[in-house]
């Protein structure tokens, strides 16, 4: 033992020397060991779990990405707003309600702003809730299956882009407007926009314990662009912060139209105070028409109902309500400091940034330091709300996020840059080029009380030459700063999805242990569940056939089905019998006008064939489930429509 | 009351542990299973070691034509009555108080005891032998026998079979029984 000790720690000992020379024989090259020290950073070695998950909004794909930090690795893409053949959400039966709206079935949307639900204005991991831009909604996605349970949509709203933002204790999920609209809608000139139209904000409130939304309140705004907002926090907690362009209300070539007045707004709305009202009786219901569609995990199947009438609150009667601070230039995000202190305005068309104070706010309420009013609502005195400037720090500010000392990082799309700056001091310490033209930014818990600061996570709108080349269409991209030290270092190029606007982060520890494994077969409550395969059969009413079939390793039940007839419309209601992690099975039939069913273990999915040929067709596992997986396939014989052939079924001969 | 007596009295019911904690356990380890699959077996049961993982040594094993685990046997009948007649015997041959006794008990215990461990030898044996002959992999010359006790390499899995707290109790129990005599005897020779 002894002396192989010895050799061993003598190989060892000549492996160092080794090692050390070769890092002298680099050391001419600088970015060289650069390089590798940012490429260590990011590695995660095989079999090893990153320390942060990273959920990207799809933008134009309608989903949500889920990343790990720091090595960007794709683990999923959750389908949200957009159909996905691949998980046949929105092509099974049972995830087509998901996407009902007022307007029909809606295959797609754009998705903008995750935001994950909070306890005492820190993360709890247990819900992400992610905005529908073009038909307005709000979804919920449960962090315990990375699926997404529920979808509200939102009446009297549209371009539902200040959105979705949730309060310190997950009161409430908000919702606003960025294209104001006539309320109610109605036929009318569009140059009478001024004055007519009106910016509704939804205060969607969130069961604490289950997390189903309710429309509780909307109040209704005069017709600006409310554009993207967060939540109080702290001292602030009550509050909610939008910011607005086109105060100018301007209905045509806004690029030039809306970008007029040197000031808009933040309207800051205190829903606290909305509460109140709310209690008192102050609210008009409206009439409306809006789709609530929850996915229940038990019968893993959705439901969609219609709602018809919503609570409206009108600001200009309401005093103590609404307030209007105003921020230079057309401002874009608008973002709480994890004190709830600062209220930063990124006006994208100013030189500088805008910072408010809250307790200035509240000060300036109280000794009602106005400068007029708009459409009822009071204007408070930009001076006396004013915080400080940060002076010139890059050009078309976007988005702001925070690390846990104090220090704000800005990111800057014109000039294509993250900048970091100092709360109170308003000095900006560090500036880094992002590739290119950044749009949002993210640091895991950036928006809370308690941000995880150790890395930011620029969004990029534009890649050009950053990744090999696809055709005119290339991807969009994020990068990974380290900002532990006083001065930000990129670590890491990696593609997302769509175009992610936003993002959420959040520790792996927070999640990873919820994550489900497996669906439990005994809690399949899914009318059309076989739990077995004797209770396997088919079942014939009238041209519907319902098949109620399993899938095990490695086979089907049944696996023969004979009596099937050319215009029978035939529900495959298969379940997976599996009880393992990691074991899912697939299935379709050739010439289904759907996608496949993917199912995980203990879950029960439908497709729908409607067989236009006499013949004997194959279906198949379209996951690759087993040794034996190749083998695991079935046949349907379709008979002409006036044949006698008996509705039979067999696994086996059996 | 004679410390022998407490001896022999902690000896019958320390193998009435079994009724609280599984006997065996087996273990299957594969890399496709980071956390591996295990069977416990208790007097009148085997239970996965997670949920689900008895219909997964099932799925797995119906590929090389083994039996479904089973979930009625006759041993478990037989294996409670054992126990808790052997139980009550000690407790009445400690309450008599002949040292003879203790000794005749722990014979008759060692006896039940290697019956038992043969019952789950030929148990095992059948289970890794006696194979589908339709089976959908067929290797020729392979058996499927788990050990009884220690650890082996199955084809990709590595099983491991160690008794469980309920069979250590047991064991306990037995050995007691000849210390209850060796103390009894000691006794004797003071009076």
């Amino acid at each position: 033992m002894k002396v192989a000790f010895k050799i061993f720690f003598l190989s060892a000992f000549i492996a160092s020397i080794f090692a050390l020379s070769g890092c002298g024989n680099n050391g001419g090259s600088k970015s060289g060991a650069l390089t590798s020290s940012a490429a260590n950073r990011v590695f995660i070695p095989p079999g090893e779990h990153d320390e942060f998950y990273a959920f990207m909004s799809g933008g134009f794909s309608g989903q949500l990405a889920v990343h790990g930090l720091p090595s960007g690795r794709l683990f999923k893409v959750i389908p949200v707003f957009s159909v996905d053949a691949e998980k046949a959400y929105g092509f099974n039966e049972e995830t087509k309600p998901m996407l009902n709206t007022s307007y029909g079935f809606i295959p797609w949307d754009d998705s903008h702003h995750p935001d994950i639900s909070q306890t005492n204005g820190e993360l709890d991991g247990r819900w992400i809730f992610i905005n529908a831009n073009n038909t307005p909604r709000i979804a919920r996605i449960s962090l315990e299956t990375f699926e997404t349970e529920e979808i509200i949509e939102i009446p009297n709203s549209a371009g539902n882009h200040s959105s979705s933002f949730i309060t310190e204790n997950t009161e409430y999920v908000v919702a606003g407007t960025r294209f104001s609209v006539p309320v109610p809608q109605r036929d009318m000139p569009i140059s009478e926009y001024k004055g007519n139209f009106k910016g509704a904000l939804s205060f969607i409130s969130v069961d604490k314990d289950h997390g189903d939304m309710e429309i509780a309140f909307q109040i209704m705004m005069p017709g600006f662009d409310y554009d993207l907002s967060h939540p109080g926090r702290g001292k602030s907690h009550g509050w909610f912060f939008f910011t607005t362009y086109n105060t100018e209300e301007a209905s045509t070539l806004l690029e030039v139209n809306a970008s007029q007045n040197d000031k808009d707004f933040i309207a800051a709305v205190n829903w606290k105070k909305a509460e109140e009202y709310i209690k008192a009786g102050k609210f008009k219901t409206m009439k409306a028409n809006y789709a609530h569609n929850v996915y229940d995990e038990d019968t893993h199947t959705a439901t969609s109902t219609m709602k018809k009438s919503v609570k409206v609150l009108d600001p200009a009667e309401l005093p103590g309500l609404v307030y209007f601070l105003p921020t230079p230039k057309s401002p874009h995000g608008c973002d709480v400091d994890p004190s709830g202190e600062y209220i930063v305005g990124n006006g994208k068309l100013a030189a500088s940034l805008t910072v408010h104070s809250f307790t200035k706010m509240q000060k300036a309420i109280k000794e009602e330091k106005f400068d007029g009013d708009a459409y009822g609502i009071p204007i408070l005195n930009f001076d006396a709300i004013n915080a400080g400037t940060v002076m010139q720090p890059g050009l078309g500010p976007l988005h702001t996020e925070f690390d846990a000392n104090g220090y704000a990082y800005t990111t800057f799309f014109i000039s294509s840059e993250v900048v970091k700056w100092q709360l109170g001091t308003w000095k900006v310490i560090d500036r880094k080029p992002t590739y290119y033209s950044v749009g949002h930014l993210m640091i895991p818990g950036g928006n809370s009380r308690k941000p995880f600061g150790k890395y930011l996570v620029a969004l990029n709108k534009i890649t050009k030459d950053r990744y090999l080349p696809t055709g005119p269409e290339v991807c969009h991209s994020a990068q990974l700063y380290d900002i532990t030290g006083d001065k930000m270092e990129l670590l890491l190029d990696f593609p997302t999805i769509g175009e992610p606007h936003y993002a959420a982060g959040a520790p792996a520890s927070l999640i990873a242990p919820n994550s489900k494994k497996i669906y439990r077969l005994e809690d399949n409550k899914h009318p059309y569940v076989a739990k077995s395969e004797k209770e396997t059969k088919v079942v014939r009413k009238g041209k519907d056939v319902h098949v109620y079939m399993t899938m095990i390793r490695s086979h089907f039940a049944p696996d023969n089905i004979e009596g099937i007839k050319v215009g029978d419309r035939v529900y495959f209601h298969v379940t997976n019998l599996e009880q393992d992690y990691d074991v899912p099975h697939g299935i379709s039939i050739i010439g289904a006008n759907t996608s496949e069913l993917l199912i995980m273990p203990g879950q029960t999915e439908t497709f729908v064939w409607e067989p236009k040929q006499v013949g004997v067709w194959p279906f198949y596992c379209t996951d690759f489930c087993s040794a034996l997986h190749q083998e695991m396939q079935g046949y349907v014989r379709v008979s002409p429509k006036s044949s006698n052939i008996k509705l039979s079924w067999s696994l086996d001969g059996e | 009351m004679k410390l022998s007596k407490i001896l022999m009295i902690a000896a019958a019911i320390l193998p009435l542990f079994l009724f609280v904690f599984p006997m065996w356990n087996i273990t299957l380890e594969a890399p496709q299973y980071p956390i591996p699959l295990g069977i416990d077996i208790s007097l009148n049961k085997m239970e996965g070691a997670n949920e689900g993982d008895i219909q997964n040594i099932d799925l797995m094993n119906h590929y090389v034509g083994m039996k479904p685990l089973p979930t009625e046997m006759k041993e478990f009948d037989i294996f409670p009555i054992v126990i808790i007649s052997m139980s009550l015997l000690g407790l009445i041959f400690a309450f008599i108080g002949n040292k003879k006794l203790y000794i005749v008990w722990f014979v008759l215990m060692a006896i039940l005891g290697t019956a038992g461990m043969y019952d789950f030898y030929l148990w095992l044996y059948d289970y890794g032998h006696n194979l589908d002959p339709k089976a959908a992999i067929k290797m020729p010359g392979q058996a499927y026998m788990p050990p009884v006790l220690g650890s082996k390499q199955i084809l990709n899995f590595t099983a491991h079979s160690y008794p469980m707290l309920g069979s250590i109790f047991l064991f306990v129990g037995v050995c007691l029984s000849p210390v209850a005599f060796y103390v009894a005897l000691k006794e004797e020779r003071k009076k």
